[in-house]
C-alpha cells in the first residue's frame, strides 16, 4: 500500500468536500434552468421510488413489530403495555422509519447510482456527453436528486404506516391488546412536531443519497476496479453521513419546534 | 515497413490565407500530476482540412482533441475554436460551441442504456428545435452513411467493435458539425474493418468537406487517407491521380514527446530529412 503524506491527505480530503459542495449546489441550481429533463426525472423516480418499495415495505414493517415486540417486555413491569402503540408510533415517525428507509435506498440505489455513472465515466460516456453539447449534471444529476428527495419522501411515509401495521400486528395476535385501542393511541400521540420531523428528515436524507451517489460515480477513474470503490465508499459515506446528519438535524428540530 | 508510394505531390492545398481556421493553437501547454504532456504547441487547423495527429502512444494526440473541445483545460496558451477562444469560455458556453463539433471516441463511448437510433438521435434531441419525424430522417440518413440503417433498434453490446465504431461516426456526423475529431478511429480493428472505417472519414472529408483532426498511431491509416480520394459514383475510395486536386487538404502533424517536430503535407512528411520522422516512418 502506498503511504501518502498527512499534508497530501488532508489536501485531497478538502479537494473532495469541495468538488462534492459545487455538485451538489450545480445540481441545485440546475432546477432553476432549462433545460431541465423531466422524462428522465420520472424514470429516476420509478427506478428509485417503486423499485424500493419492496424493501422499504417489509423493513418498516418488520421494525415496527420487533420495536412492539421487544418494548412489551419493558412496558408490561410497569403495567403500561397500552402505551405500545404511542410508542411505536413516536419511534417510527420521528425516527426510525425516515432513518431506514433512507438507509436502505442508500444501500440500493447510492450503490445504483455509483456504479451507473462510475461505468459511464470510466468508459468515456460521460465524455462524451459532454462532447455533445450536455451538461452532464443537468441530465444525470438534478434529475437523480430530484427523484430521491420526491421519493424517498413518501416512502417514509409509507415506512411509518407499515411500521405502524407491524406494531399492530404483534399487539393484536402475541400481546392480546386490542387494535382500536393500539391505532387510537398511535394517532393521539402524534403531535405537529413529530410529524414536521419525519417528513423534514427524508428530504435531507434524500439529498445525501443522490448526491453522494453521483457525487462518487462521476469522480471513479481506474476502470472496473476504480468503479467497484465508488460503489463501496458511497454506500459507506451516504449512509455513515445519513446517521450523523441525522442527529444533528433532531437536536435542531427539537430546539426550533415547539413542542418538545 | 517503408510509407505506402505517395500520390500527392501535386496536389497542394490552396493558399492558406483563402480558407478560413477551423482551429488554432497558439502556445498551448498542459500538464497532469506535475507531468508536462503538451508543451508550446501551435498549429492551424483550416476550413476543409484534415489533420491526421501522429505519434506514439502517450504523445498527446488525444489530449489535444480534448482541448479542442474544452473538455479539458490548457495550462498556458490560446485555443481557438470556429473564431472563439475557448480557454476563456465558461462551461456553459462551452456546451453550445461543442454541438458544432463532431467527436469519435476511441472506445466508440455510445451510451450503452440507449439503442443504436437513440444513441444517433442524442444530439438532436438535445437541440430540442427539431421535430421527431425531422430527427427520424435524419437518423436513417447518417446511419445509411455507415451503412447501419438495419441496426436502428439494436443495443450498443450486440454490435461488433467496427459497428459501434461506425455508429459513433454516426452520431458524431448526424448533427452535421463544422468540425470533425477522431481518435483512433481504426485502433483495436482487423485490416477490413479499418478500411471500412477509413473509408467513411475520407468520404465524409470529399463529400461535405468538414474539417477534421484525426488521431492515430496507425501510418498506414494516415498515408491511405492522403493517398485515396471517394468516388462518388462507385461508392468506394480510388487512389488519387498524380496532379489531382481531390484529397490536397489532408496534412499530417507529428508529435513527441508532448512537442510538435513535424507539421505539413504528406509529401513533406515522406521527404523530411529529420532522424526521428525517418525512424518513425520506417518503424511504422
Amino acid at each position: 500500500m502506498e503511504l501518502i503524506s498527512p499534508t497530501e491527505f488532508a489536501k485531497s480530503r478538502v479537494l473532495a468536500v469541495q468538488e462534492y459542495a459545487l455538485l451538489s449546489a450545480r445540481a441545485i441550481a440546475n432546477l432553476f434552468q432549462q433545460p431541465r429533463y423531466i422524462p428522465d426525472t420520472l424514470q429516476q423516480a420509478d427506478i428509485i421510488g417503486v423499485g424500493s418499495l419492496p424493501i422499504v415495505v417489509l423493513t418498516g414493517f418488520f421494525t415496527g413489530a420487533v420495536l412492539a415486540l421487544q418494548s412489551a417486555n419493558t412496558l408490561q413491569r410497569f403495567g403500561s403495555l397500552s402505551l405500545i402503540g404511542e410508542l411505536v408510533s413516536e419511534s417510527m415517525v420521528r425516527e426510525l422509519g425516515p432513518v431506514l428507509t433512507g438507509l436502505m435506498v442508500a444501500g440500493r440505489n447510492s450503490s445504483g447510482m455509483a456504479s451507473e455513472l462510475g461505468s459511464m465515466k470510466v468508459t468515456e460516456q460521460i465524455d462524451a456527453m459532454r462532447a455533445l453539447g450536455t451538461d452532464p449534471t443537468k441530465k444525470l444529476v438534478t434529475p437523480r436528486l430530484v427523484g430521491t428527495v420526491v421519493m424517498l419522501f413518501f416512502l417514509s411515509i409509507i415506512s411509518d404506516f407499515v411500521g405502524l401495521a407491524g406494531g399492530a400486528f404483534v399487539s393484536g395476535t402475541m400481546l392480546g391488546l386490542d387494535s382500536r385501542q393500539y391505532w387510537s393511541r398511535a394517532w393521539q400521540s402524534l403531535a405537529f412536531a413529530d410529524v414536521f420531523m419525519g417528513l423534514a428528515k427524508p428530504v435531507c436524507f434524500g439529498f445525501i443519497v443522490a448526491s453522494i451517489g453521483c457525487y462518487y460515480g462521476l469522480s471513479a477513474k481506474g476502470g472496473t476496479q476504480g468503479v467497484g470503490r465508488a460503489t463501496t465508499q458511497a454506500v459507506v459515506a451516504a449512509s455513515v453521513l445519513i446517521l450523523v446528519v441525522d442527529f444533528f438535524l433532531t437536536r435542531f428540530l427539537m430546539v426550533v419546534l415547539p413542542g418538545f | 515497413m517503408s510509407p505506402p508510394p505517395l500520390m500527392v505531390a501535386a496536389s497542394q492545398p490552396a493558399p492558406a490565407e483563402t480558407r478560413p481556421i477551423a482551429v488554432q493553437f497558439d502556445d498551448v501547454a498542459i500538464a497532469f500530476e506535475g507531468k508536462m504532456v503538451l508543451e508550446g504547441i501551435s498549429f492551424q487547423l483550416l476550413r476543409g482540412e484534415n489533420k491526421t495527429l501522429l505519434g506514439v502512444a502517450g504523445a498527446g494526440k488525444s489530449t489535444i482533441l480534448k482541448l479542442v473541445l474544452g473538455l479539458i483545460r490548457p495550462g498556458r496558451g490560446r485555443i481557438i475554436v470556429l473564431g472563439h477562444e475557448i480557454t476563456q469560455m465558461s462551461e456553459a458556453e462551452l456546451f453550445e460551441l461543442r454541438r458544432k463539433i463532431g467527436m469519435v471516441f476511441q472506445e466508440s463511448a455510445l451510451f450503452d442504456s440507449h439503442t443504436v437510433r437513440e444513441n444517433v438521435a442524442y444530439p438532436l434531441h438535445e437541440d430540442r428545435s427539431l421535430t421527431e419525424n425531422e430527427i427520424e430522417r435524419r437518423v436513417q440518413e447518417a446511419l445509411r452513411f455507415v451503412e447501419l440503417e438495419h441496426t436502428l433498434d439494436l443495443m450498443p453490446a450486440e454490435l461488433s467493435g467496427g459497428m459501434r465504431r461506425r455508429v459513433a461516426i454516426a452520431r458524431a456526423l448526424v448533427a452535421q458539425p463544422e468540425i470533425l475529431l477522431y481518435d483512433s478511429p481504426t485502433g483495436g480493428l482487423d485490416p477490413v474493418t479499418s478500411t471500412t472505417i477509413l473509408e467513411l472519414i475520407v468520404k465524409q472529408r470529399d463529400v461535405y468537406h468538414t474539417s477534421s483532426l484525426m488521431v492515430t498511431h496507425r501510418l498506414q491509416d494516415a498515408f491511405l487517407l492522403a493517398t485515396h480520394s471517394f468516388d462518388a459514383k462507385t461508392n468506394a475510395m480510388k487512389v488519387i491521380e498524380p496532379g489531382a486536386a481531390a484529397g490536397a487538404h489532408t496534412s499530417f502533424l507529428l508529435l513527441r514527446d508532448g512537442k510538435i517536430i513535424f507539421d505539413g503535407a504528406a509529401s513533406d512528411l515522406a521527404r523530411s530529412h529529420d532522424a526521428y520522422v525517418r525512424e518513425y516512418l520506417s518503424q511504422e
